[in-house]
């Protein structure tokens, strides 16, 4: 039975136990909705949620449980001798999961028949070439023990699956059962009902914690496996960035020095970009522009960042980095080598953080009393002083706060420097040499058909880690700055 | 008395020349400075807001300049008939498509002759533009011999170089002799133009279509991407909103003041603010490495991409809870409503336009989030073909229209970067289109209490 059929015929308990609870309720009150306590729609819904509720999270934790379970059993009967040499107990597993979709797929598409797929010998039949003449990916020859997991494997995903829906029915048909009994004109359905949304609604702001536990969880793990392969001292304080894919990662070097820089410098040149054009902007906006222009310009300069990163790093890579070579390459200046550069990525990544500045500074400024301006002006000064000399320094908490933002903003972005800043990773002063930051790097690791197990992999957890730490860190003391800041005028 | 009796003069010897009486009206050295310091820093704004609206107008000529050659494709169309006897003759060869292409040539030499147009060219040119017409026209007649002496119209498309050329991406003078094209084959090329035998039509495989092989820029479509970044929006959709609206009213009508509340707010303040491709490798860990579910699915994108925006969510939607006047609360609590009641009946209403607002700003962000898909495996050659139905629309691999954008510019083949380009258009007309229903319902819906 397929997953969605058991959820359809939960819910179909749960609709009936609705039905059923409802009118048990009328009965119960002999027909006269005054007698009862609640309004017969919560009596229903009492008997649903019974219903419901609790077979969706023994479902959910059974189907959390039974892989880890399935995987833990099935990696102790595989025998050391069946994993070769340079491989790993990981990848053999996955070479099991493999055979068993593989055998699962051939059954369903009735080329084995399941007698077989339980029983077949990999040492006496070609099961390799029958799986692939089924049109199955097995990698490798499967071996017999191989086989032998693969066949328990098989085995113990389909009994589980047959206790999960006997087991997960059951609860069902149990809580609709109790729901049904405890009906009758006295019950507190209401009450009992709101409760009950009430640990729902709770549950779902839960999320957000658990979103920032599985972060830290997947990174700390991962991180620490990776530390266990290379030295810590090393990945912090190596000047070289030099993975080698070959013979598992064992000669690779791995700093993380090169990429820090390149993430900073690219970073600074976007702030360097941003910070005075999105500045200037939003004093023009909220201090100068009639309320027209403003209406008109606010929006525009809005869309810059609504745009998504994938265009800006097209841009970067198609237009701005050839324009750049134009002017400064081998025909220009000759400082430059290929279009993909510090200064393609950061003047790109500087346009989009434009309107995320003025915007933000925006805000600050419009938080600024009126008061401050009148006094100012009451003594002579002209706009452009009152701004220079009141508003700015007024505001210069929030703003600060602000362009720390924008340079976790920036510290974080993918797109534009996998496209816009090149591949090679450089300790380099020349704005117009190619580099790589932290975030490219995680995804040139991780793309493709990593071996997790491997140091050239793991790394990009560790680079997570580090990028996670330092963008959590800006944007706490940004907001904390904002936040204190705020309060100040209130 | 004796300040007053002391005469001006000594004291600022000086300013030699008597204090002229200063009339307002006129404009002082000082004044004149501070006026063009004014006009300076106004000026200075100005600009500002200029440089960026100027980059917008360069973003948008790049992005429409540049993709629109994706939208048509150049083709070859040759009409002739093809006689039993020919047919027959042909079949009878050892290389069958190498004798439908010298009738396919004729063909084209006799429609040339016809309009007047007499050049000569050889197999190899045809074969650089054209690709190897023979197996397309023989595949044609086979599968339909009633077409047989009658006349049939070939539509061929014609290479990525020809159709480079016809959009101006190749020149005479960019372009180097090449086994791909050489530039006599440009005459060739023109005069064909001319004769409205090579001419530009609208593209449609590349809206419908899947992706290709690295090798054939001609036939890539994002067809394919659309729908897997569908059924990614689908996920994304169906569990943000409804976890959303339930943490937005947890916590901001339920929630008492304690540690544990602050420490959600500000749990969801900084997750708006994590990196995108941090939840790249949540997802990897997560429900790749630990659950196991599979790589390049749409669904664990639309996973990712619900931890992503529910923190946007629920910031526009705890907004628009707190927009609805207390007075609604009050007075639905008044008659006897439960706090339950005057929430869901009452309040939950009255605030869910703009809860719906921010819930499709929020899937136009995930719509064009590229990051984190790069992470879970939905790039490369996956979008291949379409799902066969509504669970493998889920579960089968698939890209989202953004990996697929990524995919063609990360290809060596300067021809995928138009299609990269065609790419985005389609993309911006998807945010356009949900930005603007954005922006509808709240003018229509939106109210002032």
């Amino acid at each position: 039975m397929s997953l969605f059929w058991l959820v359809v015929i939960v819910l179909a308990i749960s609709l009936a136990g609705y039905i059923v609870g409802r009118a048990r309720a009328f009965s119960s009150a002999a027909g006269e909705i005054s007698q009862l306590h609640s309004l017969p729609s919560y009596y229903g819904a009492n008997v649903a949620m019974k219903a419901a509720v609790p077979a969706f999270l023994v479902l959910i934790v059974w189907l959390l449980a039974q892989p880890f379970y399935i995987n833990s059993t099935v990696s102790s009967t595989i025998p050391d001798t069946a994993i070769q040499e340079g491989s790993s107990l990981g990848l053999v597993m996955a070479e099991v999961r493999r055979a068993a979709t593989g055998l699962d797929n051939a059954v369903a598409a009735g080329q084995m028949s399941e007698e077989f797929a339980r029983n077949a010998r990999a040492d006496f039949t070609d099961i390799t070439t029958r799986l692939k003449e089924a049109g199955q990916i097995v990698t490798s020859d499967i071996t017999q023990p191989v086989m032998r997991a693969a066949q328990s494997y098989r085995i113990m995903v389909a009994t589980g699956n047959l206790y999960m829906s006997i087991v997960v029915v059951l609860i069902a048909v149990a809580g609709a059962l109790w729901g049904l009994k405890e009906t009758n004109k006295d019950f507190r359905a209401r009450n009992t009902v709101e409760k009950g949304i009430r640990v729902i609604l709770f549950s779902a702001a839960l999320i957000a914690i658990l979103t920032t536990v599985g972060i830290v969880l997947s990174l700390v793990f991962n991180t620490i496996e990776f530390f266990r392969l290379y030295p810590a001292t090393e990945f912090f304080f190596g000047l070289t960035w030099s993975p080698s894919f070959s013979g598992r990662g064992g000669s690779s070097e791995l700093g993380i020095i090169p990429l820090l820089w390149g993430t900073f410098y690219i970073s600074i040149v976007a702030l360097v970009v941003a910070v005075p054009i999105g500045l200037f902007a939003a004093v023009y906006l909220s201090e100068y522009a009639s309320s027209r222009v403003r209406s008109v310009a606010k929006p525009l300069l809005e869309i810059l960042a609504g745009i998504p990163t994938i265009v800006y790093g097209l841009f970067a890579l198609l237009t701005v980095g050839p324009l750049l070579l134009s002017v400064f390459g081998d025909n220009g200046l000759g400082i430059m080598q290929a279009g993909t550069a510090v200064m393609t990525a950061g003047l790109v990544m500087g346009i989009m953080l434009i309107p995320f500045v003025s915007s933000l500074s925006d805000d600050i400024i419009n938080a600024v009393p009126q008061a401050m301006r009148d006094g100012s002006y009451g003594l002579g000064a002209t706009k452009s002083e009152t701004v220079k000399q009141v508003i700015l320094p007024a505001a210069l908490p929030g703003i600060v706060g602000a362009i720390l933002l924008a340079a976790s903003r920036a510290i974080g972005e993918t797109m534009i420097v996998v496209l816009g800043a090149g591949a090679a990773a450089r300790l380099s002063l020349n704005p117009f040499e190619a580099m790589t930051t932290v975030t490219a790097k995680i995804v040139s690791q991780l793309t493709g058909d990593a071996d997790f197990a491997s140091p050239v992999a793991l790394v990009a957890f560790a680079l997570g880690m580090t990028l996670f730490v330092v963008t959590l860190g800006l944007n706490i003391v940004a907001l904390y700055i904002v936040r204190k800041y705020r309060e100040q005028y209130d | 008395m004796t300040d007053a009796t002391l005469p001006p003069a000594t004291s600022e010897p000086s300013s030699a020349k008597p204090a002229q009486p200063k009339s307002l009206y006129a404009i002082d050295e000082l004044t004149r400075k501070r006026n063009a310091a004014e006009k300076r820093f106004q000026a200075y704004g100005i600009g500002a807001i200029g440089i960026g609206l100027f980059f917008l107008v360069v973003l948008a000529i790049a992005i429409i300049s540049e993709g629109i050659p994706a939208f048509t494709k150049t083709i070859v169309e040759v009409e002739f008939t093809l006689t039993q006897e020919q047919y027959d003759e042909a079949e009878g060869q050892l290389f069958k498509t190498k004798a439908y292409e010298q009738i396919f040539i004729g063909a084209l030499q006799g429609q040339l002759e016809e309009k007047g147009l007499d050049v000569p060219f050889d197999a190899s040119t045809i074969e650089r533009i054209v690709g190897k017409p023979g197996g397309d026209i023989r595949s044609f007649f086979k599968a339909d011999e009633s077409q047989l002496g009658q006349p049939v119209s070939f539509e061929l498309a014609a290479s990525s170089r020809v159709d480079g050329y016809i959009n101006g991406r190749v020149t005479r003078e960019n372009m180097t002799d090449s086994r791909f094209l050489q530039k006599t084959d440009l005459d060739l090329v023109d005069i064909l133009v001319e004769a409205s035998i090579i001419r530009s039509v609208f593209n449609w495989s590349f809206i419908t279509g899947a992706d290709s092989g690295v090798d054939n820029p001609g036939g890539a479509g994002i067809g394919a991407s659309v729908i897997g970044s569908f059924f990614m929006m689908l996920v994304v959709l169906f569990l943000s909103l409804p976890i959303g609206v339930a943490a937005s009213i947890y916590l901001e009508e339920f929630a008492p003041q304690n540690k544990f509340t602050d420490l959600i707010e500000v749990n969801i303040s900084n997750l708006a603010a994590v990196p995108s491709i941090v939840f790249g490798i949540l997802g990897l860990a997560v429900f790749i490495q630990f659950m196991h579910l599979p790589q390049s699915a749409p669904l664990v994108g639309g996973l990712v991409l619900t931890l992503m925006t529910l923190p946007t969510i629920i910031i526009s939607t705890r907004a628009s809870l707190k927009a609805v006047p207390p007075s609604i609360r009050d007075a639905a609590l008044g008659v006897g409503a439960s706090k339950m009641q005057a929430i869901f009946h009452h309040v939950l209403p009255l605030a869910m336009p703009g809860i719906l607002t921010g819930t499709i700003i929020g899937l136009a962000q995930a719509l064009g989030e590229t990051a984190p898909l790069l992470l879970i495996g939905m790039v490369g050659f996956v979008a291949r073909g379409y799902p066969d139905g509504f669970v493998s629309g889920f579960l089968d691999p698939n890209s989202a229209m953004p990996a697929q954008i990524y995919t063609w510019a990360a290809r060596a083949d300067y021809a995928f970067y138009e299609k990269a380009w065609g790419g985005i258009i389609v993309l911006l007309i998807f945010l356009l289109t949900m930005n603007i229903l954005a922006i509808i319902l709240r003018r229509r819906f939106e109210r002032r209490w």
